[in-house]
């Protein structure tokens, strides 16, 4: 499962920052989640829930979900738009010379932990 | 008392430095690595027996198979002869670099010039996840459609190489190669698109002699 997939190398991630930091218990993991990437939060928090457990590190640690809004730009008239609503493709001028400005994040943003 | 600590980590950065340290090793060793990805049914499998076939006398071949949960495609290629391992993903739907590290091992890298991984059958998340491969080749069948790469743009966008298979069935489509190949440079300036057919093996010189070039090209830089 691909949610799981990514439980595991955030795990991993939080496992060097505590060894790092000298930090025992981590309270709480903040994300930033792109709308149009392909990580569904309900089954992240759900995986989550489930794999905490085996590490005494992240066993009560919360995870928590900021959504990122997906913003296109149009390179040719240099306006955006929402990418979720239109697509590739620009609804002020119709051209197909875009690109995603933000919306494919999935970033760990910060931990509380002691 | 907790404290906060920002992180600022996207969630692929382990496995992106994993992946970079899979191909210096791979460098060392002089084997070049193939991550082969595709939907369901695209001709991986099918492809690989070709290729492999066409190859075996002048390099040494190895394949690690991640079919998600049988042996079917690695009892295929074991048929060429070339050493196949079946790697486990533990119902994953896509393979990470440290998967890939374990396939290595399994599969011996210092007598291998070309190794390819025949991904899980999914546009998705294997082009999220960077295995270590030296090169990312990925096919498209002309019955899935010409418009794949508006559907799909970061798989056409890791991608090196572009396979585009099943053209022995193009009467029986309306695949407008011209606009898929518009399409796929416009994601992708730089892709290399070599129209075959795995099954009458039209168009599969040209996948050859990329092949063959990469190789060289790898071993080269690895001395
Ligand atoms: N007509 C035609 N059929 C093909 C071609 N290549 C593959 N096929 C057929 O397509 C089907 C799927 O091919 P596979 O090679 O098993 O595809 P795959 O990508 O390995 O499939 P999975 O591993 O299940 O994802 C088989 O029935 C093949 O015979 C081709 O070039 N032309
Ligand atoms: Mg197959
Ligand atoms: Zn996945
Ligand atoms: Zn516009």
């Amino acid at each position: 499962m691909h949610e799981l997939g990514i439980i595991v190398h955030i795990t991993k991630t939080l496992q060097s920052v505590a060894a790092e930091n000298n930090l025992r218990e981590i309270a709480s993991v903040t994300l930033e989640v792109g709308e149009v990437s392909s990580i569904v939060p309900d089954y992240l928090t759900d995986c989550w829930q489930y794999y905490r457990k085996k590490f005494p590190l992240i066993e009560h640690a919360e995870m928590k979900i900021e959504m990122m809004p997906a913003v296109t730009y149009c390179e040719s008239c240099e306006k955006t738009y929402p990418t979720v609503e239109y697509g590739r493709q620009c609804p002020h001028c119709g051209s197909w010379e875009t690109y995603l400005v933000t919306g494919d994040e999935c970033n760990i943003r910060e931990i509380e932990a002691q | 008392m907790y404290k906060v600590y920002e992180i600022k980590k996207r969630i692929f950065d382990d496995n992106d430095q994993e992946a970079e340290k899979v191909r210096e090793e791979l460098k060392a060793d002089g084997t070049f690595l193939i991550n082969l990805m595709s939907s369901p049914g695209g001709g991986k499998t099918t492809t690989l027996k070709r290729t492999i076939d066409a190859l075996k006398e002048e390099m040494r071949i190895g394949v690690m198979e991640a079919d998600i949960d049988s042996a079917v495609d690695a009892d295929a290629i074991s048929e060429t002869g070339a050493k196949v391992i079946q790697l486990h993903t533990g119902g994953m739907c896509h393979l990470d670099a440290d998967m890939t590290r374990q396939g290595l091992e399994e599969l011996g890298t210092e007598d291998i010039d070309l190794a390819i991984l025949e991904n899980v059958g999914n546009l998705v998340c294997p082009a999220e996840f960077d295995t270590g491969a030296v090169k990312n080749v990925m096919i498209l069948s002309v019955p899935e459609g010409d418009d794949k790469p508006l559907k799909y743009p970061l798989m056409f966008q890791v991608s090196h190489c572009l396979l585009i298979n099943k053209i022995d069935a193009l009467s029986c489509f309306d695949f407008d190669f011209d606009a898929c190949r518009e399409r796929v440079l416009r994601l992708n300036p730089d892709m290399k698109i070599i129209p075959i057919s795995a099954k009458t093996g039209e168009g599969m010189d040209e996948w050859y002699g990329w092949i063959r070039e990469q190789v060289k090209e790898w071993k080269e830089a690895g001395k």
